[in-house]
């Protein structure tokens, strides 16, 4: 099997199936129907792009294992998602500001992974960004109603955005596989993403009155399988059905 | 009838007794998620969907329908799922539309006119009952990943949008 190609899908994958289940996390738990009912379905999004990725990677591991097992039956150190996605729902302005620092990334690689050599990453990427597109200008919207909304939200969400700047660096760091796939013209060459990111987020910070933190001091280690304390929480609740009732199915 | 797609005609009147499990007024074919569908030997068929949005939940459903509709028609039929060429709101029928909008979803709008819609600096939509734009967003996501919510302020309706997707 192509080792570099498999650890390259599960390192967009795992992205997106870690913040579909942060996100389905607030199913009945939204601080309203609508916005409810809006994460739900931006999860929903996530996981029906992260099925076709994870078939792609089953299809080239070669070992017939299917999308569930590897959705399901990895341990903690082979999840390859970056920190900035796994961290906690605190309040809204917390998990407004984690899922618009990802949009913002996640639209901008799927933009270039349409161009990928590879056939069917270009094809789930053509699908998939129609879908990110809502999922940013949602995201977007929030931040701006909240930065520049009542005292106590433009507090909550700059204190968001203090906060989780210190793992958006992390998106931009590239593995071994990432580096041989960029080479062989699979992959997207992130570095090249990162200077437009920031000055795309900063416009929407400041639209929202919020200003983006001086610090340079960066978390990560999620792409090498290194995961913040909330990893395990979130994988127990996601593993729960495979670990009690092994190769149940529905 | 159906554009983009390439699809034998004998076919035709099974696939159009699929309905969409979300919107039943509508088939598959209005839908658009036909891409292809073929006789390919005495009592043999292959039909190859795409989704609509990635997640969709109705995808599982509509191949089982297909399957159904197929066996009683007398084939076997076997199917693909495609992912490329994406799913565009365009490949709706004009039939579809009409259904949908009878049913009580607004139709999709044009791309430009779509987003105005959405961050509610244009009162565009028109309202499935009364017919007014008088229109406001509710809620960019609806009761599924492709709906989004309006209320009518002069009726006071509350109806689904489907969003544009190119």
């Amino acid at each position: 099997m192509n080792n570099n190609l498999y650890k390259y899908i599960l390192g967009i994958a795992d992205n997106s199936l870690i913040l579909g289940q942060r996100l389905g996390e607030l199913c009945g738990h939204g601080p309203s129907l609508e916005t409810d009912i809006a994460c739900t379905n931006i999860s929903l999004d996530l996981f029906g792009q992260v099925r076709s990725y994870y078939q792609y990677a089953s299809k080239v591991q070669g070992e017939g294992k299917s999308e569930d097992d590897i959705a399901m039956l990895r341990p903690e150190r082979e999840y390859v998602n970056v920190l900035l996605v796994e961290q906690p729902n605190t309040d809204f302005a917390y998990i407004m500001t984690r899922q618009f620092l990802f949009d913002m990334y996640h639209y901008l690689f799927l933009q270039k992974l349409q161009f990928s050599n590879d056939e069917t990453l270009t094809a789930i990427a053509k699908k998939s960004i129609k879908e990110v597109s809502y999922h940013l200008r949602f995201s977007s919207d929030w931040i701006k109603r909240l930065g520049d909304g009542t005292e106590e939200s433009h507090n909550r969400t700059q204190n968001a955005i203090n906060d989780l700047c210190a793992y958006t660096d992390e998106l931009f760091h590239q593995t071994d596989a990432d580096k041989v796939m960029i080479t062989e013209g699979v992959g997207v060459e992130t570095l090249a993403l990162k200077e437009n990111y920031y000055n795309k987020v900063s416009e929407v910070l400041k639209e929202a009155t919020l200003a983006i933190p001086e610090s340079k001091y960066f978390q990560k280690g999620g792409k090498l399988g290194m995961h913040t304390e909330h990893m395990g929480y979130l994988l127990t609740e996601l593993q729960y059905m495979q670990r009690a009732y092994p190769n149940m199915t529905w | 009838m159906i554009e983009h797609a390439d699809i034998d005609g004998e076919l035709i009147p099974i696939l159009d007794q699929v309905a969409d499990p979300e919107i039943p007024v509508l088939t598959v074919l209005d839908m658009g998620v036909i891409r292809y569908a073929k006789i390919t030997g005495v009592g043999e068929a292959i039909v190859k969907i795409t989704p609509t949005y990635s997640g969709c939940p109705a995808m599982d459903v509509i191949a089982d329908d297909i399957t159904d509709a197929f066996t009683k028609a007398g084939f076997k039929v076997s199917i693909e799922l495609l992912l490329a060429p994406a799913w565009s709101t365009d490949w709706i029928t004009e039939r579809g539309r009409s259904a949908m909008e009878a049913y009580g979803i607004a139709p999709p709008l044009e791309a430009e006119a779509d987003i105005a819609a959405l961050l509610g600096n244009q009162k565009i939509i028109k309202c499935t009952l009364c017919g007014s734009t008088n229109t406001k967003l509710v809620s960019q996501f609806g009761s599924t990943a492709c709906k989004a919510l309006f209320k009518c302020e002069d009726c006071q309706e509350p109806f689904d949008y489907f969003k544009c997707l190119k």
